[in-house]
Parts: structure tokens; C-alpha cells; sequence
């Protein structure tokens, strides 16, 4: 039998691996013996990093000699909401620079919540010769100057997205450093630049790129101009546009109802900055064929959104403002029947009354009336176990449910108590759910229902919920298929997490800020668990100079092989093996 | 010493056979130990009364420390944070007349950075180390007075629990009910809730700006205002929202807390004999060593002195800010000390 896998030609194994993309199948197919092992890391041309602290560069390179694309994750996703304090890490410019040295033909990389630097751009663009593709999501620390460097030197440039990325603008100019040469761009995501751009070097770009098929322009894009660039570019198939708001004029109108009818492939529409009603018809046209629109830069009113919907019978995925109301919702619920993907975003949340109508009614309706409808993503103000139930009988197909009820613990509104029984439904009927936020009143019954039934659960976000432990040690030690959680601002403490601390070594990372694991725990736990990093945020100060049982601010465990870090800032403490709290600088 | 809440746990879970979630709990004299064998859970050491009772505190803690000194605009270092709705702080709500220097420390500018510390440890020995690192300033525990109304209660001593200047005050329901707390009822904003990212935060923020002719509600409401604030010395810089803030002060307070990390650092690493003179040499230092200035840079790209022009004149001109070590700002002080008396 081992003869056999000998003799087989590995030029014939690495052709059928080739066929095998996913990064689970190449693991598994990496532990079946160990020629295989040395075959597949020669061939694996693609890599993904969840977490850039669980590994080294020099580990990635010293297995896998050839990658030809690779993605790396830095913050937490509570980075996003300004939890994690700035300077934390994430930072990408070692990995760059080994890569610089190791991978010349690298073609892809993709960055999210990572620091970037222009230094780190100009690396790229210097030591890649056939670089492809650069997506930035929600990274910081770079410059157009880095950008005008990647302009400039990557001729085989097919992709550049900067998606919600913190960009130092310093002026638009950059875009005018593609060389007049350069004809390979496919995809621009450029929407959150600030400043504005020499509208003929962007115009002349998008013209002479023939395979330009998705461009997401910033908002310093007039509506006027629109209809010019989408002349240039009839063969888009994604547009973003760019601040859509003007005095109504007929001509601008009917120029860029024209130039949209004209985009024939156009499948999904974004931007609509500052979006004006008089505006909308525009896109008429071409919504018959739309599968993915984001309003949720645009407060329009529901009304102009229900008619605009009705055009969209193929609708699979709608972004939008919470202006749409449960009577646009119903709507929505009775025209776009192929709605995959809904996420409403509040107009408003920073005031306590409710400023428009939506309620859990709107959600109801849209699990009732769209039979494919998987991921949600829905802020409101009111909710109720019996609309949970209904939501979750009607729509078992959920694999994202994320629910934000805006005021924490808010209770059931009909019958003041928990929404304990209303997760539990969700989570009970929805097999196959893999990512969950729950908000509201919930204790630690609703954790119970969470270990009990979300057995296919991989990502967790929990926020001013739970009584006890209990709610904790539920969730660590049910939810066999957990790789993220996070949780802000709930009593859990040291010991459900002590208890299930090996758990903590199968998952990515546990985030927990403003809970009660005390500094004692943490640093029991980093002795204990030499795999996983136990990293301490706390901005008041060395945690050793408080009582050992006094809570830490916020603590971040993720698992690693790369050991501790050594790049961390003057807040961030690691429970190292040797007891005390380490902080290498 | 068995502890009620560890009967809870033990009463609960058998040993299960996946190994990655066996729970046990060994009741330890003293030490903290692993349970032997293959045991995939930590055994935490026996609570002691004392920390059963600092449990307890931090729980009776959580709702109601919106109260202390810290004013929660100060707190928030990034993103949405406590904006009360109604005052029912005792910090001083009066604009800030005084120049931002003033407002820190009378005439002198100097760096005040109080301290909020886990407290909890009434009964320990290490109370008196461990509470205090730097001196309360802002006039009250020394009684010193700064002009615009002290800290009405002695800041560090009577914080109790860190973690309670992110948690939403409002509840319907006692959260707490086994540690039987009743929180109180008022409202405030949190950091990083509702769960919105920033992008659109922002974006938001200025859309509404643009869409709403009256403004219907405050403008701490309606969004964020992230500057970067660079200090001389620091390896890297922070961001201030500074519409969490309404105030100079509540700015330097800030300001304090995301720099004072730095301050600790320079002390190098805190091994015990060290942390008493660490305290000492801290308040000698703040009393009579470096001071800073925080400077902002304007619309206009030149760099001015915080402090100068009223609270919303400066939020709507400041870009950065930066805070220089008083040797460097020896130009602009007396400058705008002119400018005041000029004006006056």
C-alpha cells in the first residue's frame, strides 16, 4: 500500500491537486502522508491567514516556497467599532518584507484591518513584477503617496480596492501615475478616498481599460459627470457612484438615464452619497437585471425605495437605510422573491425615540415572503420572542442572523421579559447557522439554547447580555464548531474560561472587553496554554501594579504557533510562560 | 474553602467525553494547580472571601460609576462613548472660559494624569501601592483648586470598577440580580455601540449634516470627529473623537488617559521595589518636571495653542493635535497669553 503512493508520478498528484482549491481540502490533503505533505506545500499557490499573529512569516514561507496569492487578517472585528485602541498591531510591513525577498511572483494580496504603510507600498510595487491584485479592506496607515507608487510600477495591475480603508488623502493626484501605457485594470474600489480627483485622468483610465468591469468611484464624483465615465465604460458589470445628488435638471437626467441603459452587464449598484429622490429613476433602466444594491449611503425615504425596488425583481442582496420602514420592507418581501442577503442599517441610532417606523414587523416580513433569504443583518429599536419565533419558523435557512437592537437589554416589548426564547428559536430552526450576534435582554438561558442547538456555529458576538458564568461556560463548551467570539460588556468572568480554556486553543480568538476575567486569570491562563496568546489591553496602567483579582479592560486570546509578539504597544501586556506580565520592547 | 458560586459549576457539568470541553474543578487549598492527567480545563484557586466581595463590588460597580469624577466624554478614547443625556455628573459643565492650559493646572500647563484604578481592595494591604500611581490633580485631593470647579469627589479612590465606563447605564432589568444591585436608570452612550463602523459613522454624520436644515438633536448626537494626537516622545500616535468631548477639559482628561501609558513606560519595568518609587518619582516629576503644551493644527495648516477660542470654534477648526513638551512651545504661550489680555 505505501509502495503504491510511492510510485504514483507526483507531476500526476500535483495535477490533481490543482483541482482543489479550498484551504480545508488542502490541509486535509497535507496530513495523508508525508510525500503528499511535501507535494502539496510546493504546489499550494494560495494562502489564507485568519489571524496574522498565529503564524510567522518566515513559518509561511518556509513551508509553502511558491504562493502566488495570499489574504492576512490583523484587528479584531471589534476594531471596527473603536474598541481596540490605535496602535494596537496588525501591522503588515514584516510580511511584505519577507515576502519581498521569498515570493517574486506573488500576485495577490489581500489585507483587512491591517496596518499598512506607504514604505509597504512601495516594497509591493518594486518587488512583484506580475502583481495582480491589491485589496485593502479597513486597513490604515498608508498614503495616496503609496498609492501613486502601486500606480506607477504595477503594469499587470488588475485590481485596486481600498473598501473602507482610512486613507491619508492627501490629494487626488495619484490616480494620474498609471501610465498611459496601462490598460489592465478590472476592478477599482476607490469610495472611501476623500479628495478630489483629476476628473480626465479618471475619465481617460476607465477609457482605455477595455476590461474594466467593476468601478466604485468616491463621492467627490459629480452625478454629472457620471454619464461620461459610464460611455467610457459600457461593459460594467459593478458601479459605484459617486455623490448622486444635484438640482434636478433634465438633461443631466436623461444624459445619465441614457448612459446607464447603455451598461447592459450592470449587476450591481452602490454609493448614492447624498442621494436625491429626482435622481433614482435614473437607474430604471437597468434594474430588471440589478442582484446587488447598496442604499445604505442614501437617505432616501420609503416611498421613492418602493418604487425603485419594484424594478428589481432579481434582487439577491439590498444594503439600505432603515428609512425603508416595515412598509418598505413589505414591499420588498413582495417583489424581490430571489432576496439572498438584507442588511438594514439604522439613519439614526444615536437618538433614543425611534425616527422612522421600522420595527421587528419589517424583519418578519422578509423572512416570510423571500424563501432564500440567508443572511441578515438588521438594527431596530423593538422586538419580541413571538417575531423571533415566526422569523425563525418561517426562514430556516438563515446561516448569517445578526440582530442589533439599538438600546442594550432591551427586553421583549410585549411581554417585558428576556428574548431568551426567541434566540433559542432562531438557533434551534436554523440548522445551519454560522454567525450570530444576539443584543437585547438575554440571561443565561439564551446561552443555554446557543450551546444546545448552534452546533454548525462559527462566528459569536455577544454584548451586554448573560447573568453568570453559566453563560459562558454554555457557549465554550456546546458550540462545537466556534472559531470567533466576542463579547463586549457581559458579566462572564474567570471561571468559564479557565474551565474551557483548551477550547480556547480550537478556536481563531475569544475577545472580551469590559467583562470580569480578572489579571489573575489571564495570567493562569498564558502559563498554562503555550499555544495561545493571552494578551492583556489595559490602558490604565501595568495590570501587575492592581490586585491580581482586579478585571483587566480588555483581553484577546488567539492561538499560535508563531509564539508571543513582540511589536505590541505600551498597553498591551502578554501572559508569557515565565508568570510574570512580559512586555518585550 | 468551597465557594457557593463553584457548587453551581460542579453541579452542572459531568465530564464530558470531547476533551475539549472537560470541566473540572479541583478545589485547591492554596495554589493554583492544574488537575493532573490529560484534564483539559484550569482549575481556578478557591475564591477567597475577599474576592468574593470584590465581586461582588465590581458587580454593584457596573451600572452606576457614570457618577465618579471621570467624566464619561473624557473616558472615550475612540468612537461613540458616554454622552450623558442629562447631567447628572458633578463634573463641571460650565464652558470653559479659561484658556485649555487654565483649565490643566492654574498657570503652568502642566500634564495631569490622574488615575483610575481598580479599586475593590479596601481590605488589602497593597492598597496604598497599588491605588495610586500618579496624584489625583485637578485640585481635590490636595485641595488644590483649579479655577473651573473641582473634581467634586476624590477621583481614584472611589472608582470601583474600570470596566463600567463602557457599560450602557440603562437598564429594564436587573442584570445583576444575584449580586442584587438595582442600577439606576439613566441613559448614556457607549463606546463602539451600536456596533456601526466608523466609515459610515462618519459619512452618516455629515449626511445628516447636510440633509437636516434645523439641527433636531445636539450635535454630540450626530456622529464623530476623529483627529490624530501625536505626543513628542511617543513611538506612535492616538486618535481623539473630539465630539466626545464638549469641553477643554474633558479633552485633557482625555488626553491623559491615552497618553499616560507613556509616562508608565518611561518608569521601565515595575518589579515591586520599584513601585513605590515609581509613585514618588511620578508625582515629582508632574510637579515639578516636564511640562506639555497641546497644540492643535487649524483649517490653515498653522499650529495654535489649545485653549484659546471657545470649545466649538475649536472643533470645527482643529485637524490635529499635538502635544509638545513646554521647551519647545516657549514661543507660543506668552503669545497667547498677549492675545488674551489684548482681547480682555
Amino acid at each position: 500500500m505505501l509502495r503504491m503512493a510511492s510510485s504514483f508520478p507526483e507531476e500526476v498528484l500535483e495535477h490533481v491537486f490543482s483541482f482543489i482549491q479550498s484551504d480545508a481540502d488542502r490541509n486535509s490533503i497535507s496530513m495523508v502522508c508525508k510525500s503528499w505533505y511535501e507535494i502539496e506545500r510546493w504546489c499550494r499557490r494560495r494562502i489564507f491567514v485568519g489571524n496574522c499573529y498565529a503564524v510567522s512569516p518566515r513559518m509561511v514561507i518556509r513551508r509553502f516556497p511558491d504562493v502566488r496569492s495570499i489574504e492576512l487578517k490583523g484587528k479584531p472585528h471589534f476594531a471596527d467599532f473603536n474598541l481596540v485602541p490605535e496602535g494596537w498591531g496588525g501591522y503588515v510591513d514584516p510580511w511584505i518584507s519577507a515576502m519581498a525577498m521569498a515570493y517574486p511572483w506573488l500576485e495577490e494580496i489581500r489585507l483587512k484591518r491591517m496596518v499598512v504603510t506607504d514604505e509597504s507600498l512601495e516594497l509591493i510595487a518594486k518587488s512583484f513584477k506580475n502583481f495582480k491584485a491589491l485589496v485593502l479592506s479597513s486597513c490604515e496607515g498608508f498614503s495616496t503617496d503609496g498609492l501613486a507608487a502601486i500606480a506607477a510600477n504595477c503594469r499587470n495591475l488588475r485590481e485596486l480596492d481600498l473598501r473602507e480603508s482610512d486613507v491619508d488623502d492627501l490629494s487626488g493626484h495619484w490616480l494620474s501615475h498609471f501610465p498611459d501605457t496601462y490598460t489592465s485594470l478590472v476592478s477599482l474600489d476607490i469610495s472611501c478616498l476623500g479628495s478630489e480627483m483629476s476628473f480626465t485622468a479618471l475619465e481617460r483610465l476607465v477609457g482605455r481599460c477595455p476590461n474594466l468591469r467593476s468601478l466604485r468611484l468616491n463621492r467627490t464624483v459629480p452625478i454629472e459627470k457620471l454619464a461620461n465615465l459610464l460611455r467610457q465604460a459600457p461593459q460594467l458589470v459593478e458601479l459605484g457612484t459617486g455623490a448622486y445628488s444635484a438640482e434636478l435638471r433634465p438633461e443631466v437626467f436623461s444624459n445619465l438615464a441614457g448612459a446607464l441603459s447603455g451598461c447592459k452587464e450592470l449587476k450591481s449598484l452602490s454609493g448614492f452619497w447624498e442621494a436625491v429622490p429626482a435622481y433614482l429613476p435614473a437607474v430604471y433602466s437597468i434594474c430588471p437585471g440589478l442582484t446587488s444594491l447598496n442604499l445604505s449611503y442614501a437617505a432616501i425615504q420609503s416611498p421613492h425605495l418602493i418604487k425603485l425596488l419594484s424594478h428589481c425583481p432579481k434582487l439577491q442582496r439590498l444594503w439600505v437605510l432603515d428609512y425603508i420602514e416595515d412598509v418598505g420592507l413589505e414591499a420588498l418581501a413582495a417583489s424581490c422573491k430571489d432576496l439572498r442577503e438584507l442588511r438594514v442599517f439604522p439613519s439614526d441610532p444615536f437618538v433614543a425615540e425611534p425616527n422612522v417606523s421600522l420595527t421587528e414587523q419589517g424583519l418578519v416580513s422578509v423572512s416570510g415572503g423571500c424563501p432564500k433569504l440567508h443572511s441578515v443583518l438588521y438594527f431596530c429599536r423593538q422586538m419580541s420572542n413571538a417575531a423571533l419565533t415566526t422569523i425563525a419558523r418561517n426562514r430556516p435557512n438563515f446561516t448569517c442572523f445578526r440582530l442589533c437592537i439599538i438600546e442594550p437589554r432591551t427586553p421583549d416589548y410585549l411581554t417585558l421579559g428576556p428574548l431568551d426564547a426567541g434566540f433559542g428559536a432562531i438557533v434551534e430552526h436554523c440548522k445551519d447557522l454560522r454567525r450570530l450576534s444576539v443584543s437585547g435582554l438575554l440571561t443565561d438561558r439564551a446561552f443555554e439554547y446557543i450551546g444546545t442547538y448552534a452546533k454548525k456555529l462559527e462566528m459569536l458576538s455577544l454584548a451586554f447580555a448573560g447573568d453568570s458564568d453559566l453563560g459562558l461556560h454554555h457557549v465554550l463548551s456546546g458550540c462545537e464548531n466556534l472559531r470567533k467570539l466576542e463579547i463586549r460588556d457581559c458579566p462572564f468572568g474567570d471561571k468559564a474560561l479557565l474551565a474551557n480554556a483548551a477550547k480556547l486553543e480550537t478556536m481563531r480568538s475569544l475577545w472580551m472587553s469590559s467583562c470580569m476575567v480578572s489579571y489573575g486569570a489571564c495570567k493562569l491562563l498564558g502559563q498554562k496554554m503555550p499555544r495561545l496568546n493571552v494578551e492583556v489591553i489595559d490602558e490604565r496602567g501595568p495590570p501587575d501594579t492592581r490586585p491580581e483579582s482586579c478585571p483587566v479592560e480588555k483581553l484577546y486570546i488567539y492561538r499560535s504557533v508563531a509564539g508571543p509578539r513582540f511589536d505590541m504597544p505600551g498597553f498591551v501586556w502578554t501572559m508569557d510562560e515565565d508568570s510574570s506580565a512580559l512586555r518585550l520592547s | 474553602m468551597p465557594t457557593p458560586l463553584e457548587h453551581d459549576y460542579i453541579g452542572l457539568t459531568e465530564p464530558s467525553s470531547s476533551s475539549s470541553s472537560c470541566l473540572v474543578m479541583e478545589r485547591s487549598s492554596e495554589n493554583k494547580n492544574i488537575s493532573s492527567s490529560s484534564s483539559s480545563s484550569i482549575s481556578s484557586s478557591t475564591l477567597t472571601e475577599d474576592e468574593k466581595i470584590k465581586e461582588t463590588e465590581l458587580r454593584l460597580g457596573l451600572p452606576g460609576s457614570h457618577s465618579l469624577e471621570r467624566k464619561p466624554g473624557g473616558l472615550s478614547l475612540f468612537g461613540k462613548d458616554l454622552e450623558e443625556k442629562h447631567n447628572n455628573n458633578n463634573n463641571n459643565n460650565n464652558n470653559n472660559k479659561r484658556g485649555f492650559s487654565d483649565a490643566i493646572d492654574g498657570s503652568s500647563g502642566k500634564w495631569v494624569f490622574s488615575h483610575r484604578v481598580c479599586n475593590g481592595s479596601e481590605s488589602e494591604a497593597d492598597l496604598g501601592k497599588g491605588s495610586v500611581l500618579f496624584s489625583p490633580r485637578g485640585g481635590n485631593v490636595e485641595g488644590k483648586t483649579n479655577g473651573n470647579g473641582a473634581h467634586q469627589s476624590v477621583p481614584a479612590m472611589k472608582d470601583v470598577v474600570p470596566i463600567s465606563k463602557s457599560v450602557a447605564v440603562h437598564e429594564t432589568k436587573t442584570q445583576v440580580s444575584e449580586h442584587g444591585s438595582a442600577p439606576p436608570a439613566a441613559k448614556a452612550q457607549v463606546v463602539g455601540w451600536p456596533p456601526i463602523r466608523s466609515f459610515r459613522k462618519n459619512t452618516m454624520a455629515s449626511n445628516l449634516a447636510k440633509n437636516n436644515e434645523e439641527e433636531t438633536q445636539d450635535k454630540s448626537g450626530s456622529g464623530c470627529l476623529y483627529v490624530k494626537v501625536s505626543m513628542d516622545g511617543a513611538p506612535y500616535l492616538r486618535k481623539v473623537d473630539l465630539k466626545t468631548c464638549t469641553n477643554y477639559r474633558e479633552l485633557s482628561l482625555a488626553l491623559e488617559k491615552m497618553f499616560s501609558c507613556f509616562t508608565i513606560g518611561q518608569c521601565g519595568a515595575s518589579g515591586l521595589p520599584e513601585r513605590k518609587g515609581l509613585t514618588e518619582s511620578r508625582l515629582m516629576d508632574l510637579l515639578h518636571g516636564s511640562e506639555y503644551v497641546v497644540t492643535y493644527e487649524d483649517k490653515d495648516e498653522d499650529w495654535m495653542l489649545v485653549g484659546d477660542v471657545p470649545w466649538d470654534m475649536f472643533t470645527d477648526t482643529c485637524r490635529r493635535l499635538r502635544i509638545m513638551k513646554g521647551s519647545e512651545a516657549i514661543g507660543l504661550a506668552p503669545r497667547a497669553m498677549e492675545k488674551c489680555k489684548n482681547q480682555n
